[in-house]
Formats: C-alpha cells, sequence, structure tokens
C-alpha cells in the first residue's frame, strides 16, 4: 500500500496536514457543538426564564386592602409601614384562593416580644418591654390592638412628649424613680417647654445622696466621691436613663 | 482654501456623530434598571423577620448555617468587637453580651452586594454566574459544578453550597418578584424600613432620596467590588 503523502514534498504533506487539522476543528465548533456550548446568552437567558418563573410566596400589601377593613385601621396607627406578612407570613396563596388557604395570626406572646423585647443593641426610643416584668404570661393583644397599637392608657405627664427617654428609663434600673426626683419642673415648662426648661442635677452631691460610700441607702452602686469622677457631674459620664447605666 | 473647507466639514462630521453617539449611550442609560437596596443601620431592630421571609419566599434550607440574607450583632467593647449572627434557630440562643466594657452595640442586615464588577464571576470556571443586565448576579444552577471557588473569592460570605443541589446558591434581590414589579421578600417584611430597595438609574425613588439624604457607606470598599448595597450610619467597625 502506498502513502498518498509520500509523492508530496515533504514540506507540502506538513502544511496539508495542519490545514486539516484545523479544517476538522472549525467545521466541529461550527456544526457539531451545540450552541448551548458556544453561545454564553444562552443559558444566561435559560437562567433568567428559571429565575423568574420561581413561585411568588409574599403577596405584597396591595391585595390585602381590597377584602380587609384591618388595613384601614392599621394606616393610621404606628404599626403603619409594617406589611401585613411581616406578621401574618406569606400570603399569596390567601389572595389568589381567599376561601380556601388562610394565612397565620400570631396570638402568642412570644411573637410580639421578637421586635418588642428589650435588646440593648436594639434603636434608643424603640418601644421595648421587659416580659419578665411587663404583664407576664398575658398574651399582648388582650391590651393592645396589633393593627392599632397604643398602651391600654395614654401617656400622661412627662412621658407625653419624652416617649424615647420614658421608655428607655421603664426598663432601667433607675424605674421606679419619679422624673421629678432628679428634675425641677416649672409649671411654665408645661406651657411654653423651649423657653422654660426642666432642670438637670447640677451637683455631684445630688447623685452621691445614693451612690456616695457611706449613704444610708442600701443595695445602690457605690462610688468614693472624694476620688472618683473629678470636676465632672455624675450624668455627663452615666447616662442614667439608659438600663446600661454604669 | 480647499483644505480649509475640508477639515472644516471633517470636524463637523465629527462633531455630529460624537453627538449622536452621546445621545445614544445617555439614553440607552436612562433606559436601563440598575437595582440597588439601601439599609439604614440606626433602624434595625434585628427582629429577624427579613431572614425568615427570604427562606420562606427562595426555599433556602432552614438549618442555621445557610443564609441569602443575615442580620449580625456588633458589640463593642473597648478592646473586642463580638459578631453574633442573631437567627433565633441558633441553639443556644445567641444572648447580647453585657458583661466586660460594653461601648455600644448594634445590629447590620447583610446580603449579597451585588457587586458591579463581582469576582466570583471571575472565577467560575465554568461561566455558570454572571450578571444580569440590571446588574444583578444570578447562578445557572443547570452549569454550576459545586466546586466552590464563587464562595471563597466572595469577600462578603454572601454565598453557600447549597446541601441538596450541590450548587453554589445566592441572594437574587428576589429576581422573580422584581421583575413582576414587587418588592424583594426582605423588603416587603421589614417592620422599621431598615432595608430600601429601588433602582439607582432612577430620578425619583425612595432609594434615591435615601442616597440624596444621607451620608453612604459600602463593604469593604478597598476590595474595588463596587458593591450595591449602600449603608448609612454604618460604624467602622463593620466588615
Amino acid at each position: 500500500m502506498t502513502n498518498p503523502f509520500r509523492k508530496l514534498p515533504d514540506a507540502l504533506a506538513r502544511v496539508l496536514f495542519v490545514f486539516l487539522l484545523l479544517a476538522t476543528v472549525l467545521l466541529t465548533v461550527r456544526f457539531i457543538l451545540p450552541p448551548a456550548v458556544k453561545d454564553s446568552s444562552i443559558h444566561v437567558k435559560s437562567t433568567i426564564e428559571r429565575e423568574m418563573a420561581r413561585p411568588v410566596h409574599y403577596a405584597g400589601s396591595a391585595p390585602c386592602a381590597d377584602c380587609h377593613e384591618e388595613y384601614n385601621l392599621k394606616k393610621a396607627g404606628y404599626h403603619r409601614n409594617l406589611s401585613c406578612e411581616t406578621c401574618h407570613g406569606p400570603a399569596k396563596n390567601h389572595a389568589e384562593n381567599p376561601t380556601e388557604t388562610k394565612p397565620t395570626a400570631p396570638r402568642k406572646r412570644d411573637f410580639c416580644t421578637l421586635c418588642h423585647q428589650y435588646d440593648p443593641s436594639r434603636p434608643t426610643g424603640f418601644p421595648q418591654i421587659n416580659p419578665v416584668a411587663h404583664n407576664p404570661l398575658k398574651p399582648c393583644i388582650s391590651c393592645h390592638n396589633p393593627h392599632d397599637p397604643k398602651p391600654p392608657t395614654p401617656p400622661e405627664e412627662c412621658a407625653a412628649c419624652h416617649a424615647e427617654i420614658a421608655r428607655t428609663k421603664a426598663v432601667s434600673p433607675h424605674v421606679q424613680l419619679a422624673c421629678t426626683t432628679c428634675h425641677v419642673v416649672p409649671d411654665q415648662h408645661k406651657i411654653s417647654p423651649r423657653d422654660v426648661a426642666a432642670s438637670k442635677p447640677a451637683e455631684r452631691e445630688f447623685c452621691g445622696k445614693c451612690h456616695s460610700k457611706g449613704s444610708a441607702v442600701v443595695g445602690q452602686p457605690k462610688v468614693d466621691m472624694a476620688t472618683h469622677g473629678e470636676k465632672y457631674l455624675c450624668w455627663q459620664c452615666h447616662y442614667p436613663h439608659m438600663p446600661e447605666v454604669k | 482654501m480647499q483644505r480649509r473647507s475640508f477639515v472644516l466639514k471633517l470636524v463637523s462630521l465629527l462633531a455630529a456623530l460624537g453627538g449622536s453617539a452621546a445621545a445614544g449611550l445617555r439614553a440607552a442609560a436612562s433606559s436601563v434598571t440598575r437595582y440597588g437596596m439601601g439599609i439604614q443601620v440606626d433602624k434595625c431592630i434585628g427582629c429577624g423577620r427579613c431572614v425568615e421571609a427570604c427562606k420562606e419566599e427562595n426555599g433556602v434550607p432552614p438549618d442555621p448555617f445557610y443564609f441569602r440574607t443575615w442580620v449580625e450583632r456588633y458589640t463593642i467593647k473597648k478592646d473586642d468587637v463580638i459578631v453574633q449572627n442573631i437567627d433565633p434557630r441558633i441553639t443556644p440562643h445567641q444572648e447580647p453580651v453585657t458583661e466586660g466594657d460594653v461601648l455600644r452595640s448594634f445590629f447590620v442586615p447583610k446580603l449579597c452586594n451585588q457587586c458591579d464588577s463581582p469576582p466570583c464571576v471571575q472565577v467560575c470556571p465554568v461561566g455558570a454566574t454572571f450578571k444580569t443586565p440590571e446588574g444583578i448576579v444570578l447562578v445557572d444552577e443547570k452549569r454550576c459544578i459545586g466546586c466552590r471557588y464563587c464562595i471563597q473569592a466572595c469577600p462578603y460570605g454572601a454565598r453557600y453550597l447549597h446541601p441538596v443541589r450541590m450548587t453554589a446558591d445566592k441572594c437574587t434581590f428576589c429576581y422573580h418578584r422584581v421583575t413582576k414589579g414587587l418588592l424583594p421578600a426582605c423588603v416587603e417584611v421589614c417592620p422599621t424600613q431598615a432595608r430600601i430597595f429601588g433602582d439607582l438609574a432612577s430620578n425619583a425613588s425612595p432609594l434615591t432620596r435615601f442616597r440624596r439624604m444621607n451620608k453612604l457607606h459600602v463593604l469593604k470598599p478597598h476590595m474595588n467590588t463596587e458593591p450595591k448595597v449602600f449603608y448609612s450610619e454604618l460604624d467602622g467597625e463593620v466588615r
């Protein structure tokens, strides 16, 4: 058997071999490989389609307003920015098929405390309670309407304006002290609060009545007023309304 | 004279071409949606509703170590920084740190930053992860081979290996919701509006207002990933 390449000059045979190899590769890429292997836009498109086809579970607040009156009540209250599904869970099925599936309605105390239990990392002034001290074992909804949450009695006196401080103080060691124990509040302060300010303790000895060494009050943290704090007033370092007052 | 008129004609032609090209570019830029998110750190109360909603909406495994979005509690002490994941399913439950010299403490919600130059896309050996025209980074679960390079490459730890599919999984900004005009599940349920979602290219949207009214920061700016999740009131200790 004669090799056809034998008849060709050696250099030409090599060139021909390389040419044939290139042609095979090119033809394979062009005609044999499936398009998905060559073109990334095809799998990009299929992935986008697959992602878009995923089922939606949270319907959003818009469909709730069509049927539920509570929506209008919620709209004006402190929970106005809450989505219905924040508490009631995903409700897409219910929105499409109102009679067959019902969303959940949390009634237990431990659901409200997910947001409203006191936690030192939460922003100052966010309404929080100490669940051990605040009407233990009673479900929150027996006093507060979750669609229009309010304190059972409207805040009076100082808390009416200084709600943030009142809420923070409520979970602090100073909870038992009335505001007027430390602040002298002129009557005029209630009429024009910015013109006539309430006072703050102006002397170290004021806090020292409970917190100095040798004070008659038992159980409070004590310091030696002579060596501790130098020229500063106590509240310039220790914020007395904070639960972590140190 | 002839040369002069030629030069003048050339200049006017170039100017016309340049002008139309610039107008075309501008039109293209304004018509393309680019999704982004704003996070107001001072509003996060760490309730974990976003984490729950994300798992519910996207079928993320319930175990407390698979997350598309998660919330971290930072506790800054005088000589130490403690970071805890606050998922309520973690046992023993992650109680706030109170002993020692605690200076400040706060929550930081985290998720995929949908980087404009995403390291995870660069390293994928099979091209399974890519950026959509809206700037959202997606994973093709049919093409992913589960090699975990992208999980290693992400500076934000935003990816995990799905334990059933054995492919990389990550936040998609709820692609299936936002393309239908809905908000991502985490934004939908956030009770304090700590998360704001919208189109970065839009002239008037809650997100644009958020970006106008706040001093913003992104996570790990030195990585040059160009994140599209913007944080306001972010503490310097947050990594």
